[in-house]
């Protein structure tokens, strides 16, 4: 997998949110994305991510060095975001269950069992995403996101809101993604800055 | 194998909007309750009067064309408003996001015309001269209504005011169907006066014609919903 | 644009003038006045070219739209909404003026004739596509948007054309013979179609030319607001 933004710009009417950025990423990597809030950053993600269109520029999404068309950009990609909400009034497994669906995954009783036991969420599987706490839908989201295991992961701002818990959680995750995977994350936290192979620093 | 997963997604998010709607009654509670109450102001303000059989095919049509203003659109804004929309724009192919929503609001309008055909034939107090024709117009012109606005219900969702204009935005798209569907049943209300099959044959004419309208609305909006959803 | 280019505008801007002067005395003086319909004949130099503009307008901001969605050019996402303003105000014109037309032949202002029912829903079609646009804030947004409503409405505006003067309960009162020379009610004699055609090519002219003037303003503004923000 390799990830490639070519002179990105982007502009809501005459308001200029990104400027000419330019980076790449391949399989191994981690593409650190860092800048205040109000930088641009959650705009970059949501290119990246195919979720929103620049401007000017493109981004390329490539598998053994072949660009990848639309329908497999989507099964590429496992993003957690505060924007990508879960269906409240479903279950953990039957949210499951539909992404996997809707992905062309085989969504049996067993794959959404143990996928929900890998993120720490056996046993509750059948309640409403309404009753989990804010900890428990994060690791749901994980889920959602790792569930058909896609060469690009992109994790927005991943430990905002987060215990020491889920804090150890996403660190674990990324320690695991960056072997196989092409990792992509919003930050501003220092230490997880420290973590990009590729760093794109957005000014306010 | 393109076309098959294609299906099996659509059908996906067919079977996920019911079981949501199941749950929390959300649009088919409100609608069904507006179309009861339009049917009855109808019906109340009109009983003392026996009404011709193109009148009544009009009012029908209005509340249902009104009931379909109030529901149709929630599957869509929904998803907007509970912040789902993204969720569901990374993982799902859009075909099968449109083809899921359209199977939702054919079955929610259907559900909602089942309770208010009959029920205005009891309240009205008509006998229709073809009840045939009466279903098979209510079946094609609830197909019409949703196939027109699902894809204004997009459009709809992701502007600012999405309550208001939703019936401005439908109601000229959707305004073939309706005038169709209005004389099919006129036809189908109306007894055998002299001449009864040519009539009937008229009719026939209106009903390819929904059909029609419903293909041609769908083929559009297949070709245009990927411009409404992933901008 | 070079002088050259300006300096043909500028000609056909004083030619359009003349020609518009030269169509309004003539449809009053020149023309003859129909048999059967008198003076009030001569709205159709003035009735059917506003409607033919309003129908042209709003085919030509359809295919701006498509346009628009293809290469997401703002460009030509202003140039459909321009389009669809002027077919907005020509249809106002064209219903209006039929209106005056009907209360003076017909007795009233408004009868639901299948044409006074088609332009009906055409003014629907085009507030509906500026309240649609006037509720998006983010302009790419509401770019394909209005993009996507104004094909499909593109769409739907033939069925209408070919539906409504179907009602079998409603027969149309408009006096079709002099535009489509179908033989019965009035015949257009050489003189009246010589006005008729070139005012709809003054009317057209017009169009084209307010247009024209409406997208250079724009293209001056928006060239005027970057050069503020560099």
């Amino acid at each position: 997998m390799e990830l490639i933004i070519d002179s990105v710009s982007m502009s809501y009417g005459a308001r200029r949110v990104l400027h000419d950025v330019t980076a790449r990423a391949g399989t191994g990597q981690v593409l650190v994305i860092a800048g205040p809030n109000g930088s641009g950053k959650s705009t970059l993600v949501r290119m990246v991510a195919r979720l929103a269109r620049p401007t000017d520029g493109r981004v390329l999404w490539k598998l053994d060095g072949r660009a990848l068309p639309a329908t497999d950009i989507r099964r590429a990609i496992g993003m957690v975001s505060p924007d990508l909400t879960l269906y409240d009034e479903l279950s953990a497994a039957e949210n499951l269950r539909f992404f996997a669906q809707v992905r062309g995954l085989s969504a049996t009783p067993e794959f959404v069992r143990s996928l929900l036991d890998r993120f720490g969420l056996g046993g509750r599987g059948g309640d409403l995403v309404r009753a989990y706490s804010s900890g428990m839908k994060q690791r749901l989201k994980y889920a959602f996101a790792l569930m058909h295991d896609p060469p690009l992961l992109i994790l927005d701002e991943p430990t905002a809101n987060l215990d020491e818990r889920g804090v150890a959680l996403v660190h674990d995750t990324i320690a695991q993604a960056r072997l196989r995977k092409c990792v992509v994350m919003a930050t501003n936290e220092p230490e997880e800055v420290r973590l990009g192979d590729v760093v794109i620093q957005l000014g306010a | 194998m393109w076309s098959s997963n294609w299906v099996r997604e659509a059908l996906a998010v067919l079977a996920k909007d019911i079981r949501s709607e199941y749950r929390t009654r959300y649009a088919f509670s409100a609608v069904l309750l507006f179309a009861v109450t339009a049917l009855a102001v109808v019906s109340f303000s009109v009983s003392p009067y026996s009404l011709d059989a193109d009148v009544q095919a009009a009012f029908l049509w209005i509340v249902l064309f009104f009931s379909a203003m109030t529901g149709l659109s929630r599957s869509f804004v929904r998803e907007e408003e509970a912040r789902t929309a993204m969720t569901l724009r990374l993982s799902t192919a859009p075909e099968a996001v449109y083809v899921g929503k359209l199977l939702f609001n054919i079955a929610l309008q259907g559900a909602v015309a089942a309770v208010v055909v009959p029920l205005f034939l009891v309240l009205m107090d008509v006998a229709p001269a073809h009840p045939g024709l009466l279903a098979s117009a209510t079946i094609l012109g609830t197909m019409a209504l949703a196939s027109s606005s699902t894809i204004i219900a997009a459009i709809v969702s992701r502007a600012n005011a999405k309550g208001a204009i939703f019936a401005v935005l439908a109601f000229p798209v959707t305004l073939p169907g309706l005038s169709s569907a209005i004389r099919a049943t006129t036809a189908a209300l109306r007894g055998a006066v002299g001449s009864g099959s040519a009539l009937v044959a008229g009719a026939a004419g209106d009903l390819r014609a929904l059909a029609a309208y419903s293909v041609l609305m769908i083929a559009s909006s297949l070709l245009l919903f990927d411009f409404v959803w992933d901008d | 644009m070079c002088v050259c280019n300006s300096r043909l505008f500028a000609a056909l801007k004083l030619l359009l003038g003349v020609w518009m002067t030269v169509v309004i005395i003539a449809a009053f003086f020149y023309a003859p006045a129909a048999q059967n319909l008198g003076q009030m004949s001569r709205i159709i130099y003035f009735h059917i070219p506003a409607a033919w503009v309003s129908v042209v307008a709003f085919a030509v901001c359809t295919a701006y739209s498509v346009r628009y969605l293809r290469n997401r050019r703002t460009q030509d996402d202003a140039a459909a909404s321009f389009s669809a303003e002027l077919g907005l105000l020509f249809c106002v014109i064209a219903t209006v003026s039929g209106s005056i037309f009907a209360k003076a032949t017909w007795g009233s202002y408004w009868n639901w004739d299948p044409r006074e029912t088609s332009i009906f829903v055409l003014l629907l079609i085009y507030g509906a596509y500026f309240a649609l646009r006037s509720s998006v804030d983010d302009p790419s947004r509401r770019g394909s948007l209005a993009a996507v409503y104004g094909v499909l409405a593109f769409i739907t505006v033939p069925l209408l054309v070919f539906v409504a003067p179907r009602i079998p309960a409603v027969q149309s009162l408009h006096p079709d013979g002099p535009i489509l020379a179908t033989g019965g009610g009035l015949d257009m004699d050489g003189r009246m179609m010589t006005v008729f055609i070139s005012s709809l090519m003054g009317f057209t002219g017009l169009y084209a030319w307010v247009f024209s003037l409406r997208l250079r303003a724009w293209r001056f503004i928006t060239a005027l607001a970057n050069r503020q923000e560099d």
